[in-house]
């Protein structure tokens, strides 16, 4: 097991190596810093100034050289913007957004299991045409539209709920839901159409004929084999979610890794972007050990 | 009337299909004793497995309906309790086992676990049914009983399922007990003690036991009684050895004068340049030996057979040949030229002559592809061998030459059965009007009767065509009317090789014996091959060869 995850890392981290790099000198040709952090009336002086304070008067093979150097020291350079360390920006955000792909997830995982395993056993029935038919739409429908909808309902018509920002649970109601509906549509069909065919399986017949109740037959012989492709799934859209949800936490003005890294683009904090990149390549990096640990924990054929 | 264990009356059960309503089982009636081994005999088709999945309630309704009848259990209708009451007496009254044990075995779960649950369905408790499940496993005879229920059913050979299977089954000493082709997919040497086990445990319980089969060895080896179903009815019952002495249907006589090895056997013809000269070839696979050392001559126009159980090396050494794997060493020389040395451009040149047609037609015919395009493919890849313009004739000739007809050009392979299918993928492969033709168990998955009749086939092309064939089989009796010489492996190593003749009647090799002793006589008082000793725990190997 730790020599799988060694490997896993070791594989990730080519790629990460691979990221930084491109990232690295592509941010660089966005423009000079210097022309959106001084007034326009700034003398010649002041920009070399500001410029070497940044060290970005240095030729650019240097640059990087003297990013690595810190980067493997863990200092990941300071944020042009905040004046403080990238790397603490950008943790104060990913935590925002774990959270709420944590909560959203969590949701996710819940309703779809048991939605979709229903559908399955009432496959062709009302409850499973009605919930296949709201999912469709779910997965279908663009995030900013059901977002921008969902404000002008919910917090400007009815006034229930706040626009944006953070504070207390009212403010996670939207983003969350939001967030839901997508991966929400998505699961619910890949547990429905999984669950089918594990019901119709020769191993569930066989309980059968041995006089299993239904009830253990759907959620004991049944759905841990029907979990296999829906964990591959749910970790694709968590995936999605740790990357920070750009769109919707625009939008919503929610203070996460997405909305950072927008702003941070914006704003040519090049510091701020590779910490960012990094960070949330790390979790997506855990969330997929995870899935892995997952599937040998639920199939017993792939441990050996 | 006395009062049968099982009584099933006029079933008749309805599939409805998106082609409109299939009658499966036609208003049938049978009854089961005590003690006794009913076996129900059919092929493909027949409606054989229908009314054992009526009695365990494991129809699905829809698509499937039962139309009339009624099913006794001790004088009580099964069909008339409720789906409680039902599900009470699946597992502890009656239980069952099935073909394939490795699909019907939950995967992620253990083995141990899985027996147990039979028992804890019934509401025994946990403790007492771990202990019970020790006791099972043993009495079914796994070796390290103890390690075995922690395991998982892929780490098990087939014979070694079945045998779990058949400890789940007997837990609870269920009255009666209902086998759907236990043995189908199993080794014959395997088959032979699953089918030794099953007789045992039936003497020890006084179980009844119901035996849904194709294979009539298997009937005329443990059932007492059978019934004989085609298309959803019962043509014929009776005492096995009667019905086997004297059919009376028309149908029964059609599938017992198609069992095979009664026919003449070839005598091989004399001896010339050999077409295929193979000398010492292996294939490794890791540290693992596919194949040691092969070496064998074959005659242009003969049929060499190779015949061994699941591992023995008989489809490497095709795949070597064919050059779909590479050897290891060796050669194999054809007209007098090396296959296993020749360059990828050499090779395809040769490929036309060599043919090879697969167990499984269904996977082997590209689904999306009509009959006529399977079949002309070939000359797409050596427009030598025809002008476009003639393709249509020539593919309504071959159509017709395999027993089918020149409008089925423009059908798909879904519209055909196993056995028509077969005969497109041999149509395919005499496109190219090869000299050698490999046939990996190209009737293994037919029945009875269609594999006569392509196995016929087979023998007039070789005779008419002057092809030579390597025929490979798990089935020795299969080849007997067809080979003129075999060859019998084992472990990747060739065991034995000779003429038909000296194979049947005078086998050297103590494994060549129990092979022909394990392969069940079709016919009860046939001439039964002498000396039946069985390789010692034959299926205990563990099955991680990849062959």
């Amino acid at each position: 097991m730790l020599r799988f995850a060694r490997k896993r890392m070791l594989a990730s981290l080519v790629s990460l190596v691979g990221l930084v790099i491109l990232v690295f000198f592509l941010v660089r040709l966005t423009g000079d810093p210097t022309d959106l952090y001084l007034p326009i009336d700034a003398t010649d002086a002041m920009r070399e100034q500001f410029r070497a304070n940044n060290g970005l008067n240095d030729p650019l093979i240097v640059q990087f050289g003297r990013y690595v150097w810190d980067l493997l020291h863990l200092d990941f350079g300071d944020s042009i913007r905040r004046a403080r360390p990238a790397i603490d920006v950008v943790l104060e955000a990913f935590v925002w957004t774990l959270q709420l792909a944590v909560i959203t997830m969590s949701l996710v995982a819940v309703l779809a299991v048991v939605l979709g395993s229903l559908c399955a056993f009432w496959a062709g029935r009302l409850f499973d045409r009605a919930v296949t038919f709201v999912s469709l739409i779910g997965a279908s429908a663009p995030d900013f539209w059901i977002a921008i909808v969902a404000i002008v309902l919910f917090s400007i018509h009815l006034g229930w709920l706040p626009t944006s920002g953070t504070g207390g649970w009212q403010f996670w109601i939207l983003p969350v839901s939001v967030l839901f509906i997508r991966p929400f549509g998505l699961i619910v069909q890949v547990v429905r159409g999984s669950m089918i065919g594990a019901l119709s399986s020769p191993y569930v017949k066989t309980a059968r004929a041995k006089g299993v109740k239904n009830r253990p037959i759907i959620f004991v012989h049944t759905l841990r084999n029907a979990m296999l492709p829906v964990v591959t799934v749910m970790g694709d859209q968590a995936a999605a979610l740790l990357n920070g949800a750009v769109v919707v936490e625009t939008i919503f003005g929610f203070p996460g890794v997405g909305k950072l890294m927008i702003d941070a683009i914006l704003q040519r904090d090049f510091n701020v972007i590779l910490a960012a990149i990094m960070v949330t390549a790390f979790a997506i990096f855990l969330m997929n050990l995870l899935i892995d640990l997952a599937y040998l924990l639920l199939d017993p054929r792939i441990r050996a | 009337m006395a009062e049968h264990l099982l009584e099933v009356r006029d079933l008749a059960v309805r599939f409805h299909t998106a082609n409109g309503p299939v009658d499966a089982v036609k208003g049938i009636s049978y009854h089961l004793s005590r003690g006794e081994t009913l076996a129900v005999l059919g092929e493909s088709g027949s409606g054989k497995s229908v009314s054992a999945a009526a009695i365990m309630n494991l129809l699905d309704m829809p698509p499937a309906e039962i139309r009339s009848g009624r099913i006794l259990l001790a004088g009580r209708d099964l069909l008339e309790m409720s789906a409680e009451e039902r599900r009470r007496i699946n597992g502890k009254t009656i239980a069952m086992i099935f073909q394939d044990p490795l699909a019907h075995l939950n995967p992620v779960y253990p083995v141990g676990w899985q027996i147990a649950e039979t028992m804890t369905a019934h509401g025994r408790p946990r403790a007492e049914a771990d202990a019970r499940a020790l006791e099972l496993v043993r009495r079914v005879g796994l070796p390290e009983p103890e390690a075995a229920l922690k395991k998982y059913p892929h780490q098990f050979s087939g014979g070694q399922r079945q045998r779990l299977m058949i400890a789940m089954a007997l837990a609870l000493k269920p009255d009666i007990l209902i086998a759907d082709e236990p043995t189908t997919a199993l080794d014959v040497t395997v088959q032979a003690e699953i089918l030794k086990l099953l007789k045992e445990l039936q003497a020890e319980t006084g179980m009844g036991m119901l035996l849904i089969t194709h294979d009539l060895g298997v009937v005329a080896d443990v059932a007492d009684r059978v019934v004989v179903m085609n298309r959803g009815e019962i043509v014929e019952e009776g005492f096995v050895s009667e019905v086997y002495a004297g059919p009376k249907h028309p149908y029964t006589r059609k599938l017992l004068d198609a069992a095979p090895g009664k026919g003449a056997m070839h005598e091989p013809i004399a001896a010339g340049e050999p077409l295929l000269k193979v000398r010492g070839v292996s294939k490794l696979y890791g540290t693992f030996t596919g194949l040691h050392e092969a070496s064998f001559d074959l005659m242009a126009g003969e049929t060499l057979a190779i015949v061994g159980e699941s591992g023995s090396g008989k489809s490497t050494l095709a795949k070597v040949l064919m050059r779909l794997e590479e050897p290891n060493g060796g050669t194999a020389h054809y007209k007098g030229r090396d296959l296993l040395a020749m360059s990828p451009k050499e090779l395809l040149g040769v490929r036309r002559e060599i043919q090879m047609v697969f167990q499984d037609p269904t996977q082997s015919l590209n689904p999306r592809m009509s009959v006529f395009d399977l079949i002309s493919e070939g000359w797409v890849i050596h427009p030598e061998i025809l002008p476009k313009a003639k393709w249509r004739a020539r593919v309504a000739e071959l159509l017709t030459e395999v027993g089918l007809s020149p409008e089925h050009m423009r059908r798909y392979p879904h519209q055909f059965s196993g056995g028509q299918r077969q005969r497109i993928a041999i149509a395919r492969a005499l496109a190219l009007e090869p000299d050698l033709i490999v046939c990996d168990e190209a009737v293994s998955a037919l029945d009875v009767s269609v594999q006569a009749q392509v196995v016929a086939l087979l023998d007039k092309l070789r005779r008419e065509h002057g092809i030579a064939f390597i025929f490979i089989a798990h089935d020795l009796a299969l080849v007997r009317d067809f080979a003129d010489h075999v060859m019998v492996m084992k472990s990747g190593r060739i065991v034995e090789i000779g003429t038909v003749r000296q194979i049947f009647t005078s086998p050297r090799e103590p494994y060549t014996r129990a092979l022909l002793a394990a392969g069940l006589e079709p016919l009860p008082h046939g001439e039964a091959p002498s000396a039946p000793v069985l390789a010692p725990a034959a299926e205990h190997q563990v099955v991680n060869h990849l062959a």
